[in-house]
Formats: C-alpha cells, structure tokens, sequence
C-alpha cells in the first residue's frame, strides 16, 4: 500500500494561512491504514488546528470527515464543498489531486506521499517499491534495488557497504540481503544488468490521461 | 610513462590521487601535484569527492595534464545522466584524457549538498559499459561517434568488504563490462591480500593495491571502526603504538606492504588524505625509486 505521513504542523498552518472554513477529509484506504489519515487521525489534526487558531486569535473554523477513497469519482463525489474555502486532504498525493480536479477550491495537502510498503509489526512499514515502471524483482530475489539501496545499483554493493549495512548507517545493504536470498534460492548473481529504461515509465500511456480521457470516461 | 603503457608494459605501476578544490584556485592542487612529479605514473583526480561539490574534475585533469602529468579520470554517476556521463567522457578524451576510473560515487547524503537529487542514472558497472560502447565507436543507444575515443577504463575494488562475496561477484561484472585495472580500497593484511589476487590472477584482472599510510595507532582504529572495507591487522596496530616515531612507522608499514605486494599485484594506489609529503617516502622506503617521467 501507499504509505503517507503527517507533514509538521507549522508547514500545514502555513499553507492554510489566509482561510476561515477548512474541511479536513481523511481517507480511509491506505491513509487510515498507515495511521495518518484515518478517522482518529482527522480528528487529531482538527483539535490541534483549532488550538492553535485559538492561541492566535483567529476565528477560522476546521470541520473533518473521513471518505473511502480519494482517488476514485465515487467517494470524491459525495464531497459536499459548499461554505468552505479550503480542502486540507488527508490522503496520498493522487487524492490530494483528484479532489482538486473535482472541485475550483484549494486543496492542500496534510500528509507527505513515502512510498509503497509492506507492514512490519504495527504502525511500522518498510519500502518495497518505488513504482519505477520497470520491474527487475525477478533477477533480485524479490527485494528492490531501486527502492532499498539507497543508490539504486542495479549490479551489486557499493564500496560503501560494512558489515552488511548500508553506509548511510539506517538501514541494511540491499545488495547483501539480495545475495543471501539469491544463495537460499541456489541463484547467483552474475549477469551485468543493464542500465533501467526509464522512459517505460515517462512513456507509460495511463501515465497522462490528456490523450486518452475519450476512451475511458464512463 | 603513463598508467597504460605501465599496466601494458607490465612494469610495477604506480598511482596516487590528487583533489580538486573548492573555488578555482588550483595552486594548491597543482603544489600536491609537483610533490608527486617523477614519482608516479598517473593522479587519479577526483570527482566531487565524498559527495562535496569542488571544481570540476574534467577541468582539474586539463589543468594537470597541461603541466605534463598523466590524470586518471575519476567518473561517478552520482551527479550526471547517462547523456552527461558520455558527453563529459566525450569532452575529456578530446583534451587527450583517456584514463578513467568508474565509480558509482558516494551518496550525496554523506556530502555538504544533502537535499540534491542523487542522479544514478548510471552505476560504475554500467559507466564501464557505456565506455567500452564508446570505444566502439558509438553511444549507448547505437549512433555512431565522429571520432572515437580510445579510453583506458578501470574500477575499483574492496578486498577486505564484508561479505565478501557480493563485492567478489560485483567485480567479475566490472571484469566482464570491460575494466582493464582496478585500484582497490587500502588493504593492510598481505596474507588476505594474496588471498584475494588469487581470486583477481584467476580473473586476468590488473590490480593496483590500494596503499593509505597510516600515521598514528588512533588512525588505524578510527579507520577500522569508520571506513567501509577497511581491517588494519592487531599487529599493525600494536606496530603503531609502540613506536616513539609513529609517522615513520607508519611509512615503513606502508613501504613493507609494497616490498611484499611487488610479487603479488601489478601496481599501487597510494591515497594520500593530506599527506602527500610522505608518498616519496614511502616509495624510497619501497625501493620504488626508479623516476617515472
């Protein structure tokens, strides 16, 4: 899933200064999932506006709800925007921006857009894909070099390595992880790969729907 | 003598490294140089190193080259795409710079300009890839060059890395993408060392040992404990401590490490880190001193 996380409050603040009657809409698929744009969450965020509008004197109102899913027409056209100003969305960037295509208010975003993760004990998730549009996980025992080497080599460690860590010190050498996975599986390592082609995703056609919007409205 | 008639020629190479500096004002590089003028075959020159952004490398190499010094190009893939990397290869080989060293580079995390975009586009298995296509005559989507670069291409290598293996079979790709020597990460162990240059003689590969002269008993710690891929031996290390003179301990450390690996290897890599006075010593010390021109 899409793993988001809560911008400071400062930055958030800042982006709504000037606007009296914000909503605060949540999503309730991987946001709520990542713990950052759930139900709860919405009302936290909502409290701790409100307090601080208090603290300044401003009588901007913060009104929150949570929907579906902010990048599919279904949910985002429930919204009812009517008396607000602003939209602070609680979702990844793609609700962020489906919203604002669906509406002339401004929508900011609540939430800084990580990564694709997988779970790893509570509130906890590891990146596993970058989206790069050109899978190499079939030569990589599954682990994604583009996504958790730091560098992205596509051909083995750095000199950079030590003891099987990474040298930016948080986090494991993904080279060192592949080749032990690769050894399990009675798989090597040995063919050059060549460098990714990263036009597959520029050139992807649902990449921008400009051209092809004719032939998927419904 | 130059890098490449030294490797082909199969005499005792020898190399050391010189950095560029922040601003443009390259008389302190240039003085570095002078102090390595007759003793080395080539200077490496490095390329924004440990991720700090300095003057380019491709301008320092002109610099060196203009005053009669062979420079090895340093490339990493840190900063430049694919069309930079080639075009600056391009633009270097014109000026008659033809030794490169492909590297992947240190993340830019680790440098003084931490929120860039680190590029690797490339990584130095594929810079060596993209060098050989240039040495073909084209480019690394096929059109064709007019005038072809004839580079002599090497990479690096870690024979102390742990693991071991993945660094093992990342240098049989840089072999198989067309490295013609490698410099390696400083190595103290000779035993592990001739361990290793098995591994590199059975592969064909031309190696230089990487030589850093280490000047005090703390440094060695501080090097076992901070840099990747390094392991100075116990023993070297009680060398140091024990000794009332360690800088000139740690030069006859350095020239006992060359002495043994003359059998062994085809070359040495001397990094200096700031102390570049010491080099002449450590090759007078290594019996190294027949003057290269």
């Amino acid at each position: 899933m899409i793993v988001v996380r809560l911008k400071p409050i400062p930055e958030i603040r800042e982006m709504l200064e000037g606007h009296s009657n914000v909503l605060l809409v949540g999503c309730n698929t991987c946001a709520a999932v990542s713990l950052a744009g759930g139900e709860k969450e919405v009302e936290t965020l909502l409290e701790a506006l409100r307090l601080a509008a208090d603290a300044q004197g401003s009588d901007a109102e913060f009104t929150g709800g949570v929907i579906q899913r902010q990048c599919e027409p279904e949910f985002v056209e429930d919204l009812d925007l009517e008396g607000y100003d602003a939209v602070l969305s609680m979702g990844c960037g793609a609700g962020v921006a489906f919203i604002a295509e669906n509406t002339d208010l401004p929508v900011y975003p609540a939430l800084d857009t990580m990564f694709i993760g997988a779970a790893r004990g509570f509130a906890a998730w590891q990146a596993e894909c970058s989206a790069c549009g050109s899978c190499v996980l079939g030569q990589t025992a599954g682990i994604c070099p583009v996504t958790r080497c730091a560098k992205g080599i596509m051909n083995g460690p750095c000199g950079g390595v030590k003891d099987g860590r990474c040298e930016l010190g948080d986090r494991d050498c993904a080279w060192v992880m592949i080749h032990e996975r690769l050894e399990r599986q009675g798989q090597h390592d040995n063919t050059c790969t060549p460098p990714k082609d990263n036009a597959a995703k520029t050139a992807c056609p649902e990449w921008d729907m400009g051209g092809h919007r004719e032939n998927v409205k419904r | 003598m130059s890098l490449r008639e030294a490797i082909e020629a199969g005499r005792f190479a020898v190399t050391s490294e010189v950095g560029p500096p922040k601003g443009i004002d390259v008389s302190e590089m240039m003085e570095t140089a002078e102090m390595l003028r007759g003793r080395v075959d080539a200077l490496n020159v490095t390329d924004n190193q440990a991720a700090v952004m300095r003057l380019s490398t491709i301008a320092a190499c002109v610099h060196l080259k203009l005053a009669g010094f062979d420079p090895v190009l340093q490339v990493t893939g840190r900063d430049r795409n694919r069309i930079g990397i080639q075009s600056d290869l391009l633009g270097a080989a014109s000026f008659g710079i033809t030794n490169v060293l492909a590297l992947t580079g240190d993340h830019v995390m680790v440098g003084d300009h931490r929120e860039a975009k680190a590029v690797f586009d490339l990584e130095s298995v594929q810079i060596l890839q993209a060098i050989a296509g240039l040495n073909e005559g084209h480019d690394m989507t096929g059109n064709e060059l007019h005038g072809v670069p004839d580079f002599f291409a090497g990479a690096v290598v870690t024979p102390d890395s742990k693991p071991l293996a993945p660094q093992l079979a990342k240098f049989e790709k840089k072999i198989a993408a067309g490295a013609r020597y490698f410099q390696t990460q400083a190595v103290y162990d000779i035993d592990s060392f001739a361990g290793f240059m098995e591994f590199a003689r059975a592969r064909d590969a031309k190696v230089l040992a990487g030589i850093v002269v280490l000047r005090s008993a703390r440094m060695a710690r501080f090097m076992n404990a901070n840099i990747p891929g390094i392991a100075v031996p116990e023993a070297v290390i009680r060398e140091l401590d024990g000794s009332s003179d360690p800088e000139t301990t740690g030069i006859e450390i350095a020239a006992r490490f060359i002495t043994q690996a003359r059998d062994l290897c085809e070359g040495v890599h001397i990094m200096a880190v700031g102390a570049e006075r010491l080099v002449p010593r450590v090759l007078d010390a290594a019996g190294l001193t027949e003057v290269v021109a």
